[in-house]
């Protein structure tokens, strides 16, 4: 009776062995485990046995069902994961066609620009001003120290629509109209992005519409130093960790002292390239100390308060940054000129 | 400003500094220098030959057979072409071996058959700008005075060994318009003394007023005229280093007298003007604004309308010059003048500029005077124009100077104390560098504790508040000195307002969904300006455009995206989208300022989406950019509050253009072109849409606040009802909304069909309702009852069937 379970269970072992797919690796189940198989057959002649010998072939019994019950669980879950493997095998793609395509569009690099170096001088406690593109003449010139016939109105012709209204020329009047919605109270602390007007031929470097960005801080105690440092800042930021600034001495009616602001090539690191034309700087910013006829003008005791102010044209900063050779190119939008633009 | 570098020496000792390092230093302290020109442009070998002999080149009619010494052994043969050569001329020659600009290099030649071993050369032919050249030597070789050494350097003699700086000034430093108030400022930057010219002049016994006598009416614009008298002078080439430095300067020579009044223009920033006295007509200068169409002919042969706004020069009845800016004809100087009426005059800067700019005339004298000059100059430059006459032309100084004088010189002093400057720059800079700098620019002053009183100089006439010192403190004590710092006050954190947050937003969202930002010209054509305006008004018009193409104001931002499509569509780009936020300018009252609203718009065309290995393709249609608008607004929390109306507007397509209103406001219309107008303007089907920026950021929302999700389940019934075609489905959805209450969460659209399965004339929407309420679960009774309700409602309105 030992010998014939023995022989069952090799026997059943090698079936199991042998099957290939579930249906007759159940068929083996049913064979040698169901209720009519050939173990319970022998089990049923165990009355035949002597009282010492039935313990000792039940176990045996059950050894070789567990072991039967094992090799079915096992094999079973082989081929069920060979029939998956087969599936997934018959559902592969090729994933190097193209994916359905994300339509994006993106900023207009002007717009890059601004919003980046807004962004710099929020952080630096600034608040973005607006104002009207149509300007009185008062703010555009007179409250900035260029009164009627001064020889610096040349300097930038301009579009009047009436003798007392013109288009911009520079976003400064948003300064001057902050600064009298003050009422000779600092601080002022702002930012003036915004379109700008002048009577240019448009040409690879001359645009009759433009934008530029004005920076403007009054207070008590404000002094060039200051002025010096927040322009290292903004060039750090914008240009590269590595850049410097000078001032050269300029002349703009509304402040005293005035000056150029260079920031040092970024393309050569100041030995001198095309882009500085050899001279390791690239003139960046106009700048200095708001002049004190602006001040009284506008309300503030010039004696108590001092301020800066600073202006720069987003376009000349995009065309060195992105290397743009044509200023048109901001107001034709070829949309292969405004994709470049794309980058988080 | 053109300054001659050995010019400048004159006045200024420039030992151990080169051109290039002084303009360096200049442009440190305050002047850019733009350029550094070395006039040798790379000539050798050109020196001084004397014409022993002159003959007709026996093969060739243009050109002459020469024998030239040039201090170098036998005489050489030299061919020439130029016209004006001459047995006895001294002459430029460049040898054999020499090199004229452009690396021409001069060989032995052999020219018609004879042999040329050098050539004699024009100015021109040594760098000089034609322009410069007298006119008498500008078609052929220039000849020198006859003391000229044979063999000297030819270029040292004309200067062209000497350097050139460019100074762009700015319109504050009118005093570096002059050689002398160039070397107050280089004095300064460098430390040095400044040498002025001296003047020593030596008159006839006779007196000046028994030749002219002086009247000025117009003393507002004239507060100071003073006249010379110099006789017996004889008009001929002034001196050759003057000539030259002229040139280097950008000034042609004439005769001795012009050259002389110019070279004291340069040298001294004061614009004189030499009249032939015989020719004046009169023995008297009258002072006085023209009258209207009185008229006068120019040194340039041109006849000139003049109005009252203009300042004459007269003999009394008629013009003689256009004061400060041309002289006239009628008294010009002349080969044949002996007696010259040297004027030296201030004329104040608006009456010239108006003169100026009225007849298109812009001088080396109407720029001085323009900017401002130094009238404490203007009697010593005329004393140093008379005395260069007697010099160099021969001519008597008649004694005693004709003068109207009602000029109020008014000192100008400014205080400000050392603190003061440091406080404003953030420096520490001493009294005793302060005063060194104040030395420097020889400015009179006078320090106590540290308070400094200064008398400006009158020739600084820039300077006149304290602040003015501290910048020229700045300047010379050095910009790179100045200490790096950050404003100390207290800092408030700086943000966007709630607009300028919004309105990032918007177009982030714009292009997340597939739009380029365009920015377009604010200028547009008359045609253009009205285009598609949501709101009209007058078109605000330039005064003086520049042209026709960008001469109003624009009312829309669509015609210039349209712009856009067509410029992007000529290059093969077929597929656009763009948009663009901007301002439009809505005129208001004449005098008064114009309302400036801010719009959205957008332009878009071609295919919208493409996917085509995997079957998709997608062209633009109006739900494109309906989708679009709605994300927008969903986005900006008013998407319960838009409408979308069919419209009809101008350009537009009829039956594919809806507005677009904001709690029952039009702020906005979005729809197809019309295909006449698409025509017309060679587009494809194209969609745009223009929205009123300004009130969709500005509408009130609710700030967000929580609900609790819901933890019933809802319940879903579709429906599909069948309505004639021109019933709308925004008018059955209200309508299920308004019937299904407040069980009713969601109505969405699900399919709609027009076709042969439906009776003529019909059409069906099938609508997919959602139910449920938040508080507990719907029972299939409940919702059965609302959804009853709601299918009653549309049967009634729209004689609604549902479909089986
Ligand atoms: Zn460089």
């Amino acid at each position: 009776m030992k010998e014939q379970l023995q022989q069952l269970q090799q026997e059943a072992l090698e079936k199991i062995a042998q099957a290939s797919d579930l249906k007759t690796l159940n068929d083996v189940r049913v064979a040698y485990l169901g209720k009519k198989g050939p173990i319970t057959e022998v089990l049923r002649g165990m009355g035949k046995l002597s009282p010492e010998e039935r313990p000792m072939i039940g176990a045996l019994a059950n050894e070789v069902r567990e072991a039967i019950q094992s090799a079915l669980e096992e094999k079973q879950a082989k081929l069920e994961q060979e029939e998956i493997e087969k599936k997934l095998a018959s559902e592969a793609i090729d994933v190097t066609l193209p994916g359905r395509p994300v339509r994006l569009g993106n900023h207009h690099p002007l717009t890059r620009v601004i919003e980046e170096i807004e962004d710099l001088f929020i952080g630096m406690g600034y608040t973005i001003a607006e104002g009207p593109e149509v300007e009185k003449d008062y703010y555009n010139f007179e409250a900035l120290n260029l009164p009627k016939g001064h020889p610096a109105r040349d300097m930038q012709d301009s579009f009047y629509i009436t003798e007392e209204i013109l288009l911009r020329t520079h976003t400064s009047p948003v300064q001057a109209r902050t600064m009298e919605k003050h009422k000779g109270r600092g601080p002022v602390k702002i930012i003036c992005p915004g379109k700008v007007y002048r009577r240019d031929n448009d040409d690879a470097t001359h645009s009759h519409q433009f934008t530029q960005i004005e920076g403007l801080v009054v207070d008590e105690n404000i002094r060039m130093s200051d002025l010096k440092g927040t322009l290292q800042a903004f060039a750090k930021k914008i240009f590269g960790e590595d850049r410097e600034i000078r001032f050269r001495p300029s002349f703009f009616p509304f402040t005293e002292p005035s000056v150029e602001v260079d920031v040092s090539c970024f393309n050569c690191g100041g030995h001198g390239c095309n882009v500085c034309k050899g001279t390791g700087w690239i003139e960046i910013l106009g700048a200095g100390m708001v002049h004190p006829n602006v001040l009284e003008m506008a309300g503030f005791d010039s004696k108590k308060y001092t301020g800066f102010a600073f202006g720069m044209g987003p376009e000349r900063i995009a065309m060195l940054k992105y290397g743009i050779d044509d200023i048109r190119h901001f107001y034709q939008n070829d949309l292969r000129f405004l994709q470049q633009f794309n980058r988080a | 400003m053109l300054v001659s570098y050995k010019w400048l020496q004159e006045y200024v000792d420039l030992t151990g500094i080169t051109a290039k390092e002084l303009a360096e230093k200049i442009t440190k302290s305050g002047i850019e220098v733009e350029n550094v020109e070395i006039l040798n442009k790379g000539v050798k070998g050109v020196v001084i030959g004397h014409v022993l002999e002159r003959e007709q080149h026996p093969n060739a009619d243009k050109l002459s057979k020469c024998l030239v010494d040039i201090g170098e052994g036998e005489p050489v043969q030299i061919i020439c072409g130029a016209p004006n050569v001459a047995k006895g001329q001294k002459v430029a020659v460049a040898k054999v071996g020499a090199v004229l600009p452009g690396n021409f290099k001069i060989k032995k030649a052999k020219l018609r058959g004879e042999e040329s071993n050098g050539m004699i050369c024009s100015l021109q032919e040594l760098g000089i700008e034609s322009k410069f050249v007298a006119k008498e030597y500008a078609d052929g070789i220039f000849v020198f005075p006859s003391d000229v050494p044979v063999g000297a350097d030819a270029l040292a003699l004309l200067n062209l060994d000497d350097e050139v700086l460019e100074l762009g000034l700015t319109p504050n430093r009118a005093d570096c318009l002059s050689m002398i108030g160039v070397a107050y400022e280089v004095a300064a930057i460098l430390g040095r003394e400044v040498k002025l010219p001296s003047v020593e002049l030596e008159e006839t016994n006779e007196s000046v007023h028994d030749y002219i006598s002086v009247k000025v009416e117009a003393t507002e614009d004239n507060p100071l005229y003073a006249a010379r008298i110099v006789k017996n002078v004889k008009i001929g080439p002034s001196p050759l280093w003057m000539q030259t430095r002229l040139m280097a300067a950008g000034i042609r020579p004439h005769n001795n007298v012009v050259d002389i009044t110019n070279y004291i223009l340069l040298e001294y920033g004061q614009p004189l003007h030499a009249f032939d006295y015989d020719r004046l007509g009169s023995k008297e200068i009258l002072v006085r604004r023209a009258k209207a169409g009185e008229k006068i002919v120019t040194l340039d042969d041109v006849e000139r309308t003049l109005t009252e706004n203009h300042l004459v020069i007269t003999n009394g009845t008629e013009p003689v010059a256009l004061a400060g800016v041309m002289g006239g004809a009628n008294s010009e100087v002349q080969n044949d003048t002996t007696t010259v009426l040297i004027e030296s005059a201030y004329f104040t800067s608006a009456t010239i500029r108006k003169a100026s700019k009225d007849h298109g005339l812009r001088s080396e004298a109407s720029t001085r005077f323009e900017k401002g000059i130094d009238p404490a100059r203007t009697k010593e430059a005329l004393d140093r124009a008379a005395a260069l006459m007697a010099e160099y032309a021969g001519g008597e100084i008649v004694s005693g100077v004709a003068e109207v004088n009602t000029l109020k010189q008014e000192e100008i002093v400014v205080t400000i104390t050392i603190d003061r400057i440091n406080s404003v720059l953030g420096t520490a800079i001493t009294k005793e560098e302060v005063a060194n700098i104040l030395t420097n620019l020889q400015f009179a002053f006078t320090e106590d504790n540290g308070t400094f009183t200064i008398t400006v100089p009158s020739r600084r006439r820039d300077i006149s508040i304290p602040e003015d010192i501290i910048e020229e403190v700045a300047r010379l004590y050095g910009y790179d000195n100045l200490p790096t710092t950050l404003p100390v006050a207290e800092s408030q954190p700086g943000k966007l307002t709630p607009y300028q947050a919004k309105r990032r937003k918007v177009r982030r969202y714009l292009e997340d969904a597939g739009l380029f930002q365009a920015i377009t010209y604010s200028l547009t054509s008359e045609e253009k300006a009205t285009q598609f305006a949501l709101e009209t008004a007058e078109p605000i018009r330039l005064a003086m455009p520049m042209s026709e193409e960008r001469s109003v104001l624009r009312q829309s931002l669509i015609p210039h995206l349209l712009e856009v499509v067509s410029y992007n569509r000529a290059r093969q780009i077929e597929n656009v989208a763009v948009y663009e936020t901007g301002a439009v300018y809505l005129a208001k009252g004449n005098d008064e300022l114009p309302e400036e609203k801010e719009r959205l718009a957008g332009a878009i065309t071609g295919v919208w989406h493409a996917h085509l290995w995997q079957g998709e393709k997608k062209a633009v249609d109006f739900y494109v950019v309906k989708g679009i608008l709605d994300g927008l607004f969903h986005m900006l929390g008013l998407e319960n509050r838009i409408e979308y109306k069919q419209a009809k507007r101008e350009h537009m397509h009829p039956g594919r253009t809806a507005e677009v209103l904001l709690d029952g406001r039009v702020i906005g219309f979005v729809g197809q072109l019309h295909p006449s107008f698409q025509k017309e303007n060679d587009l494809k089907e194209t969609y745009v849409f223009e929205l009123a920026l300004t009130d969709l950021l500005n509408a009130e929302v609710e700030e967000i606040r929580y609900s609790t999700i819901p933890r019933f389940p809802s319940m879903t019934r579709d429906i599909a009802l069948v309505v004639d075609k021109d019933v709308i489905a925004g008018d059955i959805q209200k309508t299920i909304i308004e019937a299904g209450g407040e069980l009713l969460k969601e109505v969405s659209i699900f399919d709609v069909y027009e076709g042969d399965r439906l009776p003529e004339g019909k059409k069906s929407i099938a609508f997919s309702l959602r139910y449920f309420d938040p508080e507990r679960t719907l029972t299939d009774e409940e919702v059965t009852a609302v959804h009853e309700k709601v299918i009653q409602a549309v049967e009634q309105q729209f004689g609604a069937t549902l479909r089986g």
